[in-house]
């Protein structure tokens, strides 16, 4: 049992259970619920975005991709942050302008409601639900380590607190544990990465030089290695990351807590500051690992690996440079992490219940907001019901995979769809539902019949599909099922929705007609 | 908006300007971008001893300073679209608003 990393971590769920309760005597109305009342300003919106990106995965993760291979850690990282510029110019602002509390509010704007909501409801819930299994299995995992407390528990107490926070605080409790713990994360590795660089004598040409001496690839760790020798593999897995974010539910969600498009700019240009700040700090944490953690005994077991396995290099470190106080904020750091992401997918899968089947095409948009509420409380209850048991059912399966099918059907699924509402006046219901599902069914067939799924997961011999990102392909599909299902499409309602998108257009460039915040 | 809203905004010689210039905007620094990330991707795939070079006799490699690069520029270029969108557009914009609001 680690009992500083307990004591601080129960510190943090104390404030963040606070944080909760004065967050549920604010939450009244639906706009309360899913969007904090669209009262948040840019930078608290940017940090959160920040924090949704700055997960445990990309904290322990690339700092331990980076201490294994040295530069190709950076090519993910890279790929997370380039994505967001393009987010910020194609989407953000007329997101913005046209959504209310779901990226399916945008689809559905002009097309109609029951068809397109349950194609985005299900891209939605399907990505939720992946994540949130890839969380918690990780999540159940790196607490087992942390903390010393079974699997189980770890589990369960993730799924525990993730109800807490989404069903009484609503968006406003879970934005704030979301900025909370992105302020002690950047605030813990930027004091990480002090510490390396002053063991280096502040020169980062130092700190590579004996990273290279002391690393079994020696200067190798400084150019791209092995990882995206194959172009193909490398621009769809770039295309994958890019657009894979851009087709978050629980991210794109954020573009409505701000009050108009002006804020939902700045949050973006704050974001991607932070982001990009985090990355350079990982790069000095992983390569300064290399040497710090690398060439200490203390942190190998008899054979010489790892203790608790490659992802635990940054928590070594930190050991390492701040002794056993700051390897308990690290972890206690890297629990509230886990616990702020898993809020914010299981908000937006509640959402997606609430909001898109239960409103608007259940009700047909005449249920009250209490109902709706009430919807998604429940809602939320179910979600961490099953993300509980799925992350039991998985505790064993390598799902390695998960997060990477995550961005595959989240770029294939929503990306597309909601650009194509968004900018081609040709979409219609027909061909956005067609997209949609081209996407999902490409993405998910590609991937099992990829070396990651069909070789790695289902121990074949080889694998039937040569490349191990879908993306590519499973976009293309969709953009082209979206096309060619819009074009062929000769009915009445095809023709009306094609003479909406001209209004559509309008409140997109102006803001003219966009929902405002609800006033406090 | 009723439909003689839509007609009289879509017509209005700002909007139009508000369209072009933003389309411009958006357009430039979306190109931008995709050709500073696919273009590393690139380089990445076909050339990677270009980017293991030595970035200046010691070990610090090119690759290294290329990936900071891309990192600031992406920061630097949200900054350039922020700035214009707050300096140019939006001032544009509220006087379509006004101007359409009757």
């Amino acid at each position: 049992m680690n009992w500083t990393a307990i004591g601080m971590f129960l510190l943090f769920v104390v404030f963040t259970l606070g944080v909760t309760r004065w967050a549920a005597l604010r939450t009244r109305s639906a706009s309360d619920f899913y969007t904090a009342g669209g009262g948040l300003s840019g930078m608290q919106n940017g940090l959160a975005i920040a924090g949704d990106m700055i997960s445990a995965a990309s904290f322990l993760g690339i700092s331990a991709m980076m201490f294994l291979n040295g530069y190709d850690g950076l090519l993910y990282a890279l790929g997370v942050l380039a994505g967001w510029p393009i987010i910020l110019f194609l989407i953000a602002e007329r997101l913005r302008n046209l959504g209310k509390y779901t990226f399916a509010d945008v689809v559905s704007y002009r097309l109609a409601q029951t068809p397109v909501r349950l194609t985005s409801a299900f891209g939605t819930l399907t990505v939720a639900l992946l994540y949130l299994v890839a969380q918690m299995v990780g999540a159940g995992k790196l607490i087992e380590l942390l903390f010393g407390i079974s699997y189980l528990y770890a589990v369960i107490l993730v799924g525990v607190l993730m109800v807490f926070y989404v069903t009484f605080g609503g968006m406003l409790a879970t934005t704030w544990v979301q900025i909370i713990k992105a302020v002690m994360l950047l605030s813990g590795t930027t004091f990480m990465a002090f510490m390396v660089l002053k063991h280096f004598g502040f020169s980062t040409e130092a700190m590579f030089a004996s990273a290279a001496a002391v690393h079994a690839k020696g200067t190798a760790i400084m150019a791209p290695g092995g990882l995206l020798s194959n172009p193909v593999d490398a621009i769809s897995l770039g295309l994958g990351m890019m657009f894979g974010t851009a087709g978050l539910p629980h991210i794109l969600m954020r573009f409505f807590t701000v009050s108009d498009a002006k804020e939902a700019r700045k949050s973006v240009f704050y974001a991607t500051g932070f982001i990009g700040y985090f990355y350079l700090l990982l790069i000095v944490i992983g390569f300064g690992a290399i040497v710090m953690v690398g060439t200490e005994p203390a942190y190998r077991d008899a054979s010489g690996a790892i203790i608790g396995g490659g992802n635990m290099i940054a928590v070594h470190l930190a050991q390492a440079v701040g002794g056993n106080l700051f390897l308990g904020f690290i972890s206690a750091v890297a629990f509230a992490t886990i616990l702020a992401v898993v809020a914010g997918l299981a908000l937006s899968g509640a959402s997606a219940v609430s909001h898109d089947l239960y409103a608007c095409v259940v009700r047909k948009g005449k249920a009250s907001e209490q109902d709706e509420i009430r919807v998604s409380r429940v809602a939320t209850l179910v979600i961490g019901v099953l993300a509980i048991i799925l992350g039991l059912m998985f505790e064993s399966q390598n799902i390695a995979f998960l997060s990477g099918l995550v961005l595959a059907i989240a770029a294939s699924v929503n990306f597309p769809v909601l650009f194509l509402s968004m900018f081609w006046k040709g979409l219609t219901t027909r061909g956005a539902v067609a997209g949609s599902l081209a996407g999902l069914v490409s993405a998910v067939i590609l991937l099992v019949l990829s070396p990651v799924v069909w070789v790695n997961v289902l121990h074949h011999d080889k694998a039937l599909f040569p490349y191990s990102n879908p993306a590519l392909f499973s976009m293309s599909a969709a953009f082209l099922a979206a096309w060619a299902f819009s074009v062929s499409d000769r009915s009445a309602r095809a023709s009306e929705e094609r003479g909406r998108y001209l209004a559509q257009f309008i409140r997109s460039m102006t803001g003219i007609g966009a929902a405002s915040a609800s006033k406090h | 908006m009723t439909p003689s809203d839509i007609e009289s905004i879509s017509n209005h010689p700002d909007f139009r300007q508000l369209v072009r210039r933003k389309r411009r905007l958006n357009g430039s620094l979306t190109a931008a971008m995709l050709v500073i990330y696919y273009g590393f991707v690139l380089l990445v795939a076909f050339s990677p001893s270009t980017l293991g070079q030595s970035l200046s006799g010691g070990v610090t490699s090119v690759g290294m300073l290329v990936g900071v690069l891309i990192v600031l520029l992406s920061f630097a270029l949200t900054g350039i679209y922020v700035y214009r969108a707050n300096n140019v557009l939006d001032p544009l914009n509220d006087k379509v608003k006004q101007e359409c609001a009757q």
